[in-house]
């Protein structure tokens, strides 16, 4: 009984002080004086910019990273090619890296006497402080979540669908779209969430390749930064973490509307 | 000849799963690849149906090279043993599915599921998913799904493997039937004797990735081609050098003046239905079992610790 109360109550507190606390604080304080000074915080010029911005990269980074995740996945289970453990360990590797050394390791990379910045340069291509480097740096944290949730979903599915498919007349191409989709839709789905919320979230790297110029380069996250550090409204600080948290909770919603209806099937229960 | 095999080879890795294999399939037939676990009777199925690539030796189906060809076009209905549903698809949609990716009408689509999920005892659980199915009706629904496109050559992989001992009779007497009605050219996979001896008009008996003999189940049990084939198939006693079926052992109170005769004492009888099958230890310490009708057990009157005298007919001598 009272281990019961342990669990329930010590997971319920914890939630509440590490979770709730800090965020509830964030919506307090962002509405502490009314709808008004938020509504102006959030229509502010800067705000708007960076508002656009962030769904811009986030729109580009995620469907590309799906694809490759899934792809990516196929790759890593279905097919012995050398070099694919090597190819699942380094997928890994945004997990493990701090943001800002991959936004380092960009820079080094694109700067004008970078690898590929000379080039690029020459003919005219902006990579760094230019919406292509927020968008390299985006895809580049949230690359891993697709492919770490399919992979496992496609080694429990097997290859045995596939084969029955195959065997009743149906190309590769429809076998993927008609069975191995259906089968990894969930894990997909769920990959994405993660990206998302990844891709919207994303500060470190995209502070260092962006150049953070406020209604140029500045996305949610850094205007979040910037108008907590530098201007005397905070307000606009907590609004704008407002709205973050707000389209994070979205993309949750977004992936529970699509569950239940798996549940009826029952087609998880492999 | 419906489907042939010359000569294939399969290796995966260091294990030898196929060694020079060859069979030949006769159009209509019903035949079973028979073998112990690892003999490479999956594996020859496999690779009749494209899902494996031989290392070499060449595959024929309905008199065509088909050994390079794709198992897409290969004509084949393959049902594995765990039965691969599409598990996110309807019964129906399931069997739909090899007639919709070949864009048939979607009336003709209708009549022929309906027919097929009639055929196989499943009409009225077409909304149904494969996860709401008994191990039989997903059985029987994986049949319908594989003869959907009319194939040429069905093809089953221990299709009674995962089924308990009650359900897997009514299946094989219903297989049975389904073949008479279809004439559809039928390989299925086993590693039960009985279940091979009752359905395949002829057997391939498998080992180590070659074949020991293919036979229809009559000759295979009386003329068994060598050891491995009479110890495999059917019940067997091994007496010094002579393999005996059990049922070819006589038993009796009296020596009967024959010298073929030797003494045996009686270890155990196990009534089984109307057959007896008597356990016996010989008096230089082999043992052996004969298996009688429950009457002529019942007449010899025979009891634990008894002594009698055992006469052996049709053994057999294998050379080596």
């Amino acid at each position: 009984m009272t281990a019961k109360r342990v669990v329930r109550y010590g997971s319920l507190g914890y939630l509440a002080v590490i979770l709730v606390a800090p965020v509830g604080l964030i919506f307090w304080r962002a509405f502490e004086h009314g709808w008004h000074p938020f509504w102006a915080a959030i229509s502010n010029p800067d705000a708007v910019h960076a508002l656009k911005l962030t769904l811009e990269i986030t729109l580009v980074a995620v469907p590309l990273n799906t694809i490759f995740g899934i792809l990516c996945g196929l790759a890593i289970v279905r097919h012995r090619i050398p070099g694919m453990g090597f190819v699942n360990a380094v997928v890994d590797l945004p997990m493990a890296l701090s943001p800002v050394v991959v936004g380092l390791a960009l820079y080094l990379l694109y700067a004008r006497d970078g690898w590929f910045g000379g080039w690029l340069f020459r003919h005219h291509h902006q990579i760094l402080f230019a919406y292509p480097g927020m968008l390299l740096a985006t895809m580049f944290v949230s690359l891993p979540f697709v492919v770490r949730e399919v992979v496992p979903v496609l080694r429990e599915i097997g290859t045995e669908q596939e084969e029955a498919a195959a065997t009743l007349g149906s190309s590769a191409l429809t076998t993927f779209r008609r069975i191995t989709l259906p089968a990894i839709r969930w894990a997909v789905a769920y990959g994405v969430v993660l990206t998302t919320a990844r891709a919207l979230g994303e500060f470190g790297a995209v502070a260092v390749v962006s150049g953070n110029i406020a209604g140029r380069t500045q996305t949610l996250p850094l205007y979040v930064q910037a108008s907590y550090e530098n201007s005397g409204s905070q307000t606009g600080a907590y609004a704008g973490a407002v709205l973050l948290a707000a389209l994070a909770i979205l993309t949750l919603v977004a992936m529970t509307m699509v569950r239940p209806r798996q549940e009826a099937h029952g087609d998880r229960s492999t | 000849m419906a489907i042939e095999a010359r000569n294939v080879t399969k290796r995966f890795g260091e294990f030898v799963a196929l060694d020079g294999v060859s069979i030949k399939v006769e159009s209509g037939s019903l035949t079973a690849l028979l073998g112990p676990s690892g003999s490479g009777k999956s594996t020859l199925l496999r690779v009749i149906a494209g899902l494996e690539v031989a290392d070499g030796g060449d595959v024929y189906i309905s008199g065509k090279e088909a050994t390079a060809l794709a198992p897409q076009k290969r004509g084949v209905g393959f049902v594995f043993q765990h039965y691969a549903p599409f598990k996110h698809m309807t019964v129906w949609d399931n069997v739909a599915f090899g007639l919709q990716i070949r864009r048939r009408p979607k009336s003709e689509i209708r009549e022929r599921v309906d027919e097929l999920l009639e055929l196989v005892q499943l009409a009225g659980l077409g909304k149904r998913y494969p996860a709401q199915l008994s191990g039989g009706q997903r059985q029987r629904m994986a049949l319908a799904r594989a003869l959907a496109p009319e194939p040429e050559v069905l093809l089953l992989d221990e299709p009674f493997g995962a089924l308990d001992a009650r359900v897997r009779v009514e299946l094989r007497s219903w297989l049975l039937r389904l073949h008479d009605e279809m004439h559809v050219t039928t390989i299925f996979v086993t590693h039960d004797q009985e279940e091979a001896l009752e359905l395949a008009d002829s057997i391939v008996v498998m080992n180590k990735g070659r074949v020991e003999q293919t036979a229809p189940p009559r000759q295979l049990y009386d003329e068994p081609a060598n050891e491995f084939v009479m110890s495999f198939v059917g019940p067997v006693n091994k007496l010094d050098d002579a393999w005996v079926r059990p049922h070819d052992i006589e038993l009796s109170h009296e020596p009967n003046g024959s010298t073929s005769t030797r003494e045996a004492q009686i270890e155990r009888i196990v009534r089984l239905g109307f057959e007896t099958r008597i356990e016996l230890v010989r008096d230089d310490g082999e043992r052996l079992y004969a298996q009688v009708a429950r009457d002529e057990a019942d007449e010899l009157e025979l009891a634990k610790g008894d002594i009698v005298y055992v006469r052996t007919r049709r053994a057999r001598t294998f050379s080596a």
